[in-house]
């Protein structure tokens, strides 16, 4: 299930495994394949994803990431936390705007800072009600440090309230 | 101090009802053990040999008095009466129970409190020196910084699920009260050339398997830019540091893999890279405000002596004993700070029943104190005392036991809680604490032997600072039997060393006879009102061998 904007989406993309054909329309494949066959896949006129895994740092993709629809984080055991790091390196250093898309074992605890870090799409393994996904994302309402997701932190609320306050008359 | 506004509360609040649904999808078995265990863990709670342990965070230290009664009252309420100061400065119950343990939370949050980030693989709880605001060489009070560190570490995006847990300590003073080097990253307070106020940073201290002390990355780290050079370094470890085997996943690990230079190098281009952004930039407004909330109480204009205090200390000779020890020097005339011990002979150390938190806190309203601090030793210090007050204080302590005379002295032991309660541990710790205090419980003795610092750990993760005792007690398992290993020549203060292990352990009645021994080698041997631990670097290991294993 593939869940974007706390909402259930369609996904275009189909997994392709290594050594297999691949299918017509948008595909995932892996770094591997991806880099022996660039020139090939990227002649194909149709999105394309590349799936990283877990000790893979996007920084391999150098350039060729901006000719990416999609990457796709996968995660090989939720407690292992380098991909929030390259989500972030994706949204900043790279400038990535594509999807970045997690999928394989994180837990809904974990949707809210993987959105933080940039993440956009989440494949949800077990069939979770989506209600308690949007719930992972708002329950707590505010947050203290800035990052990608441009959001006002604490201190710039306490900024803003104190300016209101300010014009406010007595 | 610190006071949450609505947005720190609405957070904690909200986080606590985040716990109650995290432990309802754990009981009705929506999430595995495994899948619960660091959701439970970013929120302090553990599960020990007998219960689950609830580690509440006391941020840099400080508590109120509103606070610490309701630590006394949740200590009654959720656990049996009574509580544990940690070496990290947290207090912690070892009788909590699971579907109680959200609401424990939301009092907590009543009185600005929280457990988030006492565990896990995050940055945990910020320590500090608990002489803050107080000592006379302080160049500004470390908390400033500790409570912006609080904030933008708390529920991290990108840091909380680290390769391994992560300490920050920070202090303002060359004193170091707070064993500064063995944490991840330690920052101390300095002037540079131009007399500007900044941070000296040092990172990858830690002992457990294998110790290190921090070694320095930033030797003057410009205020506005602190944030920025801590994200440098977490994410350069985030993303290098080993994840494949537990003991090695420590940060300390990957700075001396790969080299202080090295580890230098790769911050600092980060380090280049988050400054373009901008965005973690530390306004001097939002320095200002933080520091706002830690000014100095409104002190009284007093002399410098106080007559009152001076014939009190000719006229009762025990109270004269405890202030020799356990009152210190003061940044203003007429002040004093003074050391509650939590190490009463034969007790726990580090134990606090619910009564004696009550009490305190009735006394900090009565001396007008509005801050207690926990040590980093498992002792309780307040910070602003008048010298005129210190009889009365006294006073108060002594039949709460809260008045034993032996800060700094050998019965003043750090012991982790070890296999009494600990499902880590490979040996009892307190057993040990207790009968070593009770055998040189002698004051006139303990003041004979002067500072000496007794350090027991449970096991090789080293809660108990072993590493950095001038004795330190390694408790390990052999064959089945609890065997205690002693090192020499630790000191977690501003002469920091990690100690050496001085040959083969011995058993639980052995080990008092052998700290008798070690500490009968340094007496024979001293010097020219020497330490023990300056005799031993005089000396080295050797004379206490030979003493300790002669056939």
């Amino acid at each position: 299930m593939l869940v974007k904007g706390g909402r259930i989406a369609d996904d275009i993309f189909t997994p392709v495994a290594d050594g297999e054909p691949l299918s017509d329309g948008p595909i995932i494949i892996s770094l591997r394949r991806f880099q022996a066959e660039k020139t090939a896949l990227l002649s194909r006129e149709v999105p394309l994803a590349v799936r990283l895994e877990t000790a893979e740092t996007p920084e391999i993709l150098g350039e060729d990431v901006h000719k990416l629809a999609a990457i796709v984080l996968h995660i090989h055991h939720f407690k292992d936390g380098r991909a929030f790091s390259w989500a972030r390196l994706l949204r900043t250093r790279l400038g990535y705007r594509g999807e970045v898309r997690i999928s394989g074992h994180f837990l809904l605890d974990q949707i809210a800072f993987y959105t933080r870090v940039g993440a956009d799409a989440f494949d949800i393994a077990q069939n979770l009600p989506v209600d308690s996904v949007k719930v992972a994302l708002t329950e707590i309402s505010n947050v203290y440090q800035p990052s990608v997701d441009g959001r006002s932190t604490i201190r710039d609320l306490r900024t803003a309230r104190f300016a209101k306050a300010a014009v406010t008359p007595p | 101090m610190y006071r949450y506004d609505e947005f720190d509360s609405q957070l904690v609040r909200e986080r606590a009802e985040q716990f109650r649904g995290q432990v309802a999808r754990r009981l009705s078995g929506e999430l595995t053990e495994d899948e619960f265990k660091p959701l439970r863990l970013m929120n302090g709670l553990y599960l020990q040999l007998h219960s689950y342990m609830l580690r509440i965070a006391i941020p840099y230290g400080t508590l109120s008095a509103r606070q610490l009664r309701k630590l006394g009252d949740i200590s009654r309420h959720y656990d049996r009466g009574y509580g544990h100061f940690t070496t990290r400065q947290n207090l912690q119950l070892h009788w909590a129970q699971l579907p109680r343990v959200p609401d424990a939370l939301l009092e907590l949050a009543d009185v600005e409190m929280h457990c988030m980030q006492t565990s896990g693989n995050n940055v945990r709880n910020i320590s500090a020196d608990p002489f803050a605001g107080a000592a006379a060489d302080e160049i500004e009070d470390p908390r400033i910084l500790c409570e912006i560190l609080r904030q933008w570490s708390t529920l991290h995006p990108e840091f909380s699920f680290l390769p391994r847990k992560f300490k920050i300590c920070v202090i303002g003073t060359e004193e170091d009260r707070a064993a500064l080097l063995i944490h991840d990253i330690a920052i101390k307070i300095v002037r540079n050339g131009a007399g500007e106020i900044g941070y000296r940073v040092y990172v990858g201290g830690g002992l457990g398997r294998t110790p290190y002390l921090a070694e320095e990355i930033g030797s003057f780290i410009e205020k506005r830019d602190i944030l920025s050079f801590l994200e440098a370094i977490m994410r350069v470890y985030n993303e290098a540091g080993r994840r494949d085997n537990i003991w090695k996943a420590r940060v300390k690990i990957l700075v001396h893999q790969i080299g202080i230079e090295e580890m230098r190098r790769r911050v600092e281009a980060e380090f280049a890279d988050i400054k373009k952004g901008a965005t973690l930039e530390l306004p001097a407004e939002e320095l200002a405000r933080i520091a706002a909330y830690f000014a100095p109480p409104a002190f009284a204009a007093l002399p410098a002596e106080s007559p009152e205090y001076e014939a009190q200390l000719r006229e009762h000779r025990d109270f004269a004993q405890w202030a020799k020890t356990n009152v210190h020097a003061h940044k203003m005339p007429g002040y004093a700070i003074a050391t509650i011990s939590l190490k009463s002979i034969g007790k726990t150390p580090g134990d606090c029943s619910s009564e004696q938190m009550e009490a305190l806190a009735d006394i900090m309203d009565e001396f007008g104190q509005a801050e207690i601090r926990i040590t980093h030793e498992q002792n309780m210090v307040l910070p602003h005392m008048r010298k005129a007050d210190l009889y009365a204080l006294w006073r108060k302590l002594v039949p709460l036991d809260l008045a034993t005379p032996n800060h700094g002295l050998v019965t003043d032991i750090i012991a982790c809680p070890g296999l009494d309660y600990c499902d880590l541990a490979n040996a009892r710790s307190i057993p040990v604490a207790q009968a070593i205090a009770t055998r040189f419980c002698d004051l006139d003795r303990q003041h004979d032997l002067g500072e000496l610092k007794i350090k027991i750990s449970g096991c090789i993760n080293a809660c108990g600072h072993h590493h950095v005792g001038h004795i330190g007690i390694l408790g390990v398992d052999r064959k089945g039997v609890e065997n205690y290993q002693i090192l020499l020549g630790g000191s977690g203060a501003e002469d920091a060393s990690l100690g050496e292990i001085l040959g083969p352990g011995f058993d639980q009645e052995g080990i008092v006879d052998a700290v008798e021994n070690v500490i009968g080698t340094y007496t024979n041997l001293r010097q020219n009102g020497e330490r023990f631990l300056d005799t031993y670097r005089r000396l080295g290991p050797q004379p206490f061998k030979e003493r300790l294993y002669a056939r």
